[in-house]
């Protein structure tokens, strides 16, 4: 059996969330430099031309693309042959701590949401989603996640009959809700079945797919590709001043659910759609 | 529309105030104030009260931001807008009694926040939302005024050297989300 050390996860932890805030993933660079090109609105585009820019300045200054850095929201795949040397828990909020702490990032996160709501200091805890896989390996994805758009995100049960125009109407009804809130152009995450925590997390694991990406299955790559077009024709655009670049991306996760359900959640991001990823 | 950029002063004088248009987009140059969420809530209990502010906000532009930590030698780090709906049950009271000459956030705000706006004649701008390194640029001096113990939601003076931002709805009431989405807008 394979041993990995907890100080090694921390390290890869701490390294993923000062890459993630710092430097645009290459595949969401890529799609604002597109969106550029084919959006027609002229203000639009020149907005397009900043969050461009303020991209390059983050990553050669050293600086947040966002000053809200997020929730550290982490998938992690343990492969099954591997031993962790120490606390698999304790080593990824470790991480989170001195990522936000030495990469100068802002801490988001209450210890509690209601009655004190007092700032835990050091951005901890993380939101750490496992899954048990075979080999010896580690996979964690981070994903910061601000508040723009999670705020705006939404978990419907639909019923079986309300079918594919409901969920179409859901995604709709979603984003122009959200509208400038969330930061458009977004990359939106659309997870349906399941039950409603699968749902939810099946749109988290949509909208932390590589932005080129499409669904496997024919019929909900079509369906990405249906509702990509649809959310551009409300006219939102970049920062909601009106334009043709409403979303960058509409990417689906499905699972089995229920002979009575059909749930639906939306996940927005916004443009700054962030993710870095290191296999152990 | 590649208009030109007006460069205007914070805090806003009557005129300038009076003169910007929704779509216009500005460089703005000298002293805005920070205040998110949590500095709201603490202002409007105050007011409820009566207390006298720990800030004298008349004139005030505020900037609805929570920057990340400022590296040394920098006066601030990341600080671009966060959404500007969240303060809107605060901002009336703002309008009202502390007659703040102007706001800089993102996204729509209430209708009780228009009203408000329209009666006292003032603006409300928008920063590019994410872009927070760029418009790092343009903040030369962070100085915290009160509640320090909130960290990045602490009231503080920010002065700007053209600081970008568009006019989303202006002293008379228009509203460029609305007028700049309805052309490129497809179906209902």
């Amino acid at each position: 059996m394979r041993e990995i050390q907890a100080e090694t996860l921390t390290e890869a932890v701490k390294n993923l969330c000062i890459k993630a805030c710092y430097t645009l993933p290459e595949d969401t660079y890529a799609a604002l430099v597109q969106s550029e090109k084919t959006e027609k609105s002229p203000a639009a585009r020149g907005i397009l031309k900043d969050l461009i820019k303020n991209a390059d300045i983050a990553r050669k200054g050293s600086i947040p693309l966002c000053q809200d850095t997020g929730m550290t929201v982490l998938f992690v795949e343990v492969g099954q042959d591997v031993h962790i040397c120490g606390s698999l828990e304790e080593a990824l909020h470790e991480g989170v701590r001195r990522g936000y702490t030495e990469g100068y990032l802002r801490k988001s996160v209450v210890a509690e949401p209601l009655f004190e709501r007092k700032n835990t200091a050091d951005n901890t805890p993380a939101f750490i989603h496992y899954s048990i896989v075979p080999g010896d390996r580690i996979k964690i994805r981070m994903a910061p996640k601000g508040a723009g758009s999670e705020n705006k995100s939404t978990v419907t049960m639909l019923v079986p009959a309300d079918g594919i125009d409901g969920v179409k109407k859901t995604v709709l009804e979603t984003v122009k809700k959200a509208g400038p809130n969330s930061c458009p152009p977004m990359v939106i995450g659309v997870g349906l079945g399941g039950t409603m925590e699968i749902a939810a997390l099946n749109a988290k694991k949509a909208c932390m797919r590589d932005i080129n990406s499409k669904n496997a299955d024919e019929r909900y790559a079509a369906l990405e590709n249906e509702l990509l077009e649809l959310v551009n024709k409300t006219g939102i655009g970049p920062q909601g001043f009106g334009g043709t670049t409403t979303a960058l991306k509409v990417h689906i996760e499905w699972s089995p659910t229920h002979i009575a359900s059909l749930p639906v959640a939306v996940n927005i991001n916004c443009h700054s759609a962030r993710h870095a990823e290191i296999i152990l | 529309m590649s208009q030109q950029k007006i460069k205007i002063t914070a805090p806003f004088s009557r005129e300038t105030a009076e003169k910007l248009r929704a779509g216009d987009q500005v460089l703005i140059s000298g002293t805005i104030i920070a205040a998110r969420d949590a500095a709201h809530k603490r202002l409007a209990k105050a007011l409820a009260k009566g207390e006298q502010l720990p800030v004298d906000l008349e004139q005030a532009v505020i900037y609805y931001v929570g920057p990340s930590p400022a590296r040394p030698g920098f006066p601030v780090g990341s600080a671009g807008p966060t959404t500007s709906g969240r303060m809107d049950s605060y901002t009336p009271a703002l309008i009202e009694h502390c007659r703040i000459s102007g706001m800089i956030g993102k996204g729509y705000r209430s209708q009780a926040v228009a009203d408000a706006m329209k009666k006292a004649k003032i603006p409300y701008l928008a920063a590019t939302g994410g872009a927070g390194a760029l418009i790092a640029d343009s903040i030369k001096k962070y100085t915290v005024l009160a509640y320090g113990d909130l960290g990045t939601e602490a009231i503080a003076a920010m002065e700007v050297v053209d600081f970008p931002a568009i006019v989303a709805i202006d002293c008379l009431g228009n509203n460029f989300y609305e007028t700049g989405q309805a052309p490129y807008r497809t179906i209902g």
